[in-house]
């Protein structure tokens, strides 16, 4: 316990660093997600081609990934931007899968009618599909989010270090205490932004506690 | 034959489902619980094959309480349909029906020709055996449902609203279908349903519950349209139920009159000597009648008459079959306000006036047939 | 990259040193002595509870939770603790830990999902409630099991290829290895090929449930019309 007491300033920084790496790729993986997934809902041959790219890249494991990306991207292996950019990966992996998906359900009738008041295809998204799908997006997005910052713990293995070089220095040097710190730090930063959508979520869609639940 | 007897089923926070009901239902015939939402008829169906079981009363099965017996076995003896048929998605159509007779013991194939023989007995293709219930449509699919009631031949058919989730006329061909086949089994059917025009048109007799529970009237079809015990009963039988028993007094006191033909293709002149009261029906050469034609719509017609100049005529009355209310609705949708009568082959056989309907209903009433 | 891949020196045992084939013998290994294990567990426990529809929120709330866990921290608290000889044993209870609650969360979410009218049925044409669940409701969940089955596996391939930093074997020694050597070519190839076993095995594990499922659950594809009474 003293041990974290007394490197509480390593931690806090190591823990804005490890978000940092972690919620980037979230917002950027959601603004590419949103485009390609509404144009999945919309047109079956795109969601027959990228709903199962979609799912073959999120088959890769991390670590492949992460090892993968200077390969591709000719940058440097210890470079915080592949972790960065594979998790932008895995994020619009995940999410245009869910977008598609929450598009579709808005229902046909509600889309249809707000069609035939005179809303045009980009005015009708911003207006009445997406506050509809947010419910089911929300979702997806949750998932994504704490999905990643488990994940950037992964990139200490190669030497891009968050929160995970709690967990690999605290191994190489036998010091329970950091790694016990370690994993409660990234449990505590997941379900704290996880509360945090979920909040989000709340003042976005009010009427969606509104009405009877049986 | 099942007895109810002062059953009672109360709920933990206060509902009270059923309320002391009595009855005894007849072996052999269909017998309908029916009332608006709340008045306990599911609950009271579900009593019988023990899916809920009573808080006090007791049911007995042909003289044996239901309670003596383990849920499971109890109910391999009774069919039971309920209302999206509740068919298993995972198996074919042939395997949901051979179902209860495999879980009794019998063989795979013996079972499967059993079902094979149903499916045809509730009017279904028997292709349709290998399909998967997602290729059905909603009334095939409560056809299997009732196939799959039936394949143990139990002696006991509950049926909770089973056609209530179909369109209206798919639901007159399936309750058309249940009296047919219950001719041909006489089996014991309690029917639930909220539809009053079910009830009557299939119910031997109809048990009319409240909401609450309570048993409000037991009666045949008849004496419920005839003398509704309340207020309650004669509002939720409906209006015109007047109008509507005359279906249950058949017409064979009814003298048919004599009514004026024209075949088809006769000449104008000679068609308008046939006139009687300036109308006439016009026949094919089978002698059924196809319309009329009046003083009127003679007038423009040139040569012939044909089909393209007859005026439409109302429906008909069925001289065998027919009841005091088709008789009266024959001679009230007539345009000359003559109503045509027809034999079992649809030919004409002569005409029937609304005042001869009427007093043949209180010739009825004087000799006891309607209950007063 | 491509040079390490295809020397043939790499996939035969040199000097006692395992080669690829190895290696991947091992990652498949801890794969499935894990999945396996995590299946026994989970399938049953999700399917009383979906069954039975008690302890349901518990159920979400700890998924939820698990999905927080980062696997490397357990990996190597669990080794720590355990001890060195007990490494394999500290890995395969930190790939059940991972594989449970997909599994769980799917069968509780698969029975759940099953037509509550075809279940009502099965109760009231006789069945006993074991009937039901075995007869009705799981071959209807299997879908929503299987798909969980391969998240899960997923999930453990992925885990096991970090084994290695505890002194595992599995396709990611070739990546700690590679690392420490700074040879980027081996780090490269062991991705590639990890990536690949992953794919490889989605698409088998695909196959396998297109194969048990029952044609009847599955989602019509085209706009066939159905027929019409």
């Amino acid at each position: 316990m003293t041990w974290v007491l007394d490197h509480v300033d390593q931690l806090l920084s190591l823990s804005a660093y490890h978000l940092w790496l972690a919620l980037l790729p979230l917002v950027l993986g959601l603004l590419i997600a949103l485009p390609l997934g509404w144009v999945a809902s919309r047109y079956y041959w795109a969601r027959v081609i990228l709903v199962p790219a979609a799912g073959l890249l999120y088959t890769i494991p991390s670590l492949a990934l992460f090892v993968l990306m200077p390969l591709i991207l000719g940058t440097l292996i210890l470079d915080p931007l592949n972790v960065q950019i594979a998790l932008t990966v895995y994020t619009v992996a995940l999410l245009v899968r869910v977008v598609a998906d929450a598009l579709a359900a808005v229902p046909a009738t509600v889309a249809a009618a707000a069609t035939a008041m005179g809303y045009r295809p980009v005015g009708r998204f911003f207006a009445v599909d997406l506050p509809l799908a947010l419910p089911v997006l929300l979702a997806g997005v949750r998932v994504a989010t704490v999905s990643n910052i488990s994940l950037v713990s992964v990139g200490s293995l190669i030497g891009v270090h968050g929160l995970g070089q709690a967990l690999t220095e605290g191994f190489q040097r036998d010091n329970y205490a950091e790694i016990i710190a370690g994993i409660v730090l990234i449990v505590v930063l997941a379900l704290a932004v996880d509360a945090v959508l979920v909040l989000v979520g709340r003042v976005l869609t009010p009427w969606a506690r509104i009405g009877g639940r049986r | 034959m099942i007895e109810f007897q002062a059953v009672t089923k109360k709920y933990d926070d206060g509902t009270v489902a059923v309320d002391n009901l009595s009855l005894t239902i007849d072996a052999g015939r269909i017998t309908v619980f029916v009332g608006p939402s709340g008045c306990g008829k599911t609950t009271s169906l579900r009593m019988i094959n023990r899916m809920i079981d009573a808080t006090s009363g007791t049911i007995l099965l042909d003289g044996k309480d239901i309670r003596a017996q383990h849920p499971a076995e109890l109910r391999r003896g009774i069919g039971y349909v309920i209302q999206h048929a509740g068919l298993f998605p995972h198996r074919t159509v042939l395997d949901n029906v051979a179902t209860v007779p495999v879980l009794t013991g019998a063989s795979k194939a013996v079972a499967r020709k059993r079902a094979a023989d149903l499916l045809e007995r509730v009017g279904l293709p028997a292709e349709l055996g290998k399909r998967y219930p997602a290729q059905l449509s909603g009334g095939q699919q409560q056809r299997v449902g009732v196939a799959r009631a039936l394949a143990a031949d139990p002696p006991v058919l509950l049926m909770d609203e089973p056609f209530s989730a179909v369109d209206p006329i798919v639901r007159d061909g399936l309750q058309d279908e249940l009296l047919r086949l219950q001719s041909d089994l006489g089996k014991t059917i309690v029917f639930v349903t909220h539809d009053i025009d079910e009830a009557i048109k299939l119910g031997d007799k109809v048990a009319v519950l409240r909401v609450g529970g309570r048993l409000a009237q037991y009666a045949t079809p008849a004496e419920l349209l005839a003398k509704p015990v309340d207020d309650f009963v004669a509002s939720f039988v409906g209006r015109d139920r007047g109008y509507r028993a005359l279906g249950f007094l058949s017409a064979q006191g009814v003298p048919i009159g004599p009514v004026a033909t024209v075949a088809l293709g006769a000449e104008v002149g000679q068609a308008r000597a046939e006139l009687d009261n300036g109308w006439a029906v016009v026949v094919d050469e089978a002698g059924r009648p196809l319309g009329w034609v009046s003083d009127q719509s003679l007038s423009i017609v040139e040569e012939r008459v044909g089909r393209s100049d007859l005026v439409s005529g109302g429906s008909l009355f069925d001289v065998e079959s027919g009841s005091l209310r088709t008789a009266l609705d024959a001679a009230l949708s007539s345009p000359a306000a003559l109503g045509i009568a027809v034999d079992a082959a649809g030919a004409v056989v002569g005409g029937v006036v609304a005042d001869t309907v009427l007093k043949a209903l209180a010739d009825a009433r004087r000799t006891g047939e309607v209950p007063t | 990259m491509w040079e390490w891949l295809t020397n043939p020196d790499n996939w035969t045992k040199t000097f006692g040193t395992p080669g690829i084939p190895q290696r991947l013998a091992e990652h498949l290994q801890y794969t499935a002595v894990a999945v396996v294990i995590a299946a026994l567990i989970a399938v049953p426990l999700g399917a009383y509870i979906g069954h039975t529809g008690r302890g349901g929120t518990f159920v979400v709330g700890m998924v939820n939770a698990f999905r927080a866990l980062p696997e490397l921290g357990l990996l190597i608290l669990l080794a720590l603790s355990m001890g060195v000889l007990l490494a394999f044993e500290a890995m395969t209870i930190t790939l059940v830990l991972i594989a449970v609650p997909p599994m769980l969360a799917g069968t509780y979410a698969g029975i759940r999902n099953v037509d509550q009218s075809a279940v009502d049925a099965a109760r009231g044409m006789g069945m006993r409630e074991r009937e039901v669940l075995v007869k009705v409701e799981l071959p209807n969940a299997l879908p929503l099991i299987l798909g969980a089955l391969r998240t899960a596996t997923l999930q453990v391939i992925a885990t096991a290829s970090i084994a290695a930093f505890v002194s595992l074997g599995g396709l990611g020694r070739f990546v700690v290895d590679g690392l420490a050597l700074r040879e980027f070519d081996q780090m490269a190839g062991a991705a590639v090929l990890i990536a690949a076993l992953a794919i490889v095995v989605e698409l088998v594990l695909a196959g396998a449930q297109w194969l048990v499922v029952s044609p009847g659950l599955r989602a019509p594809r085209s706009r066939k019309r159905k027929a019409t009474t």
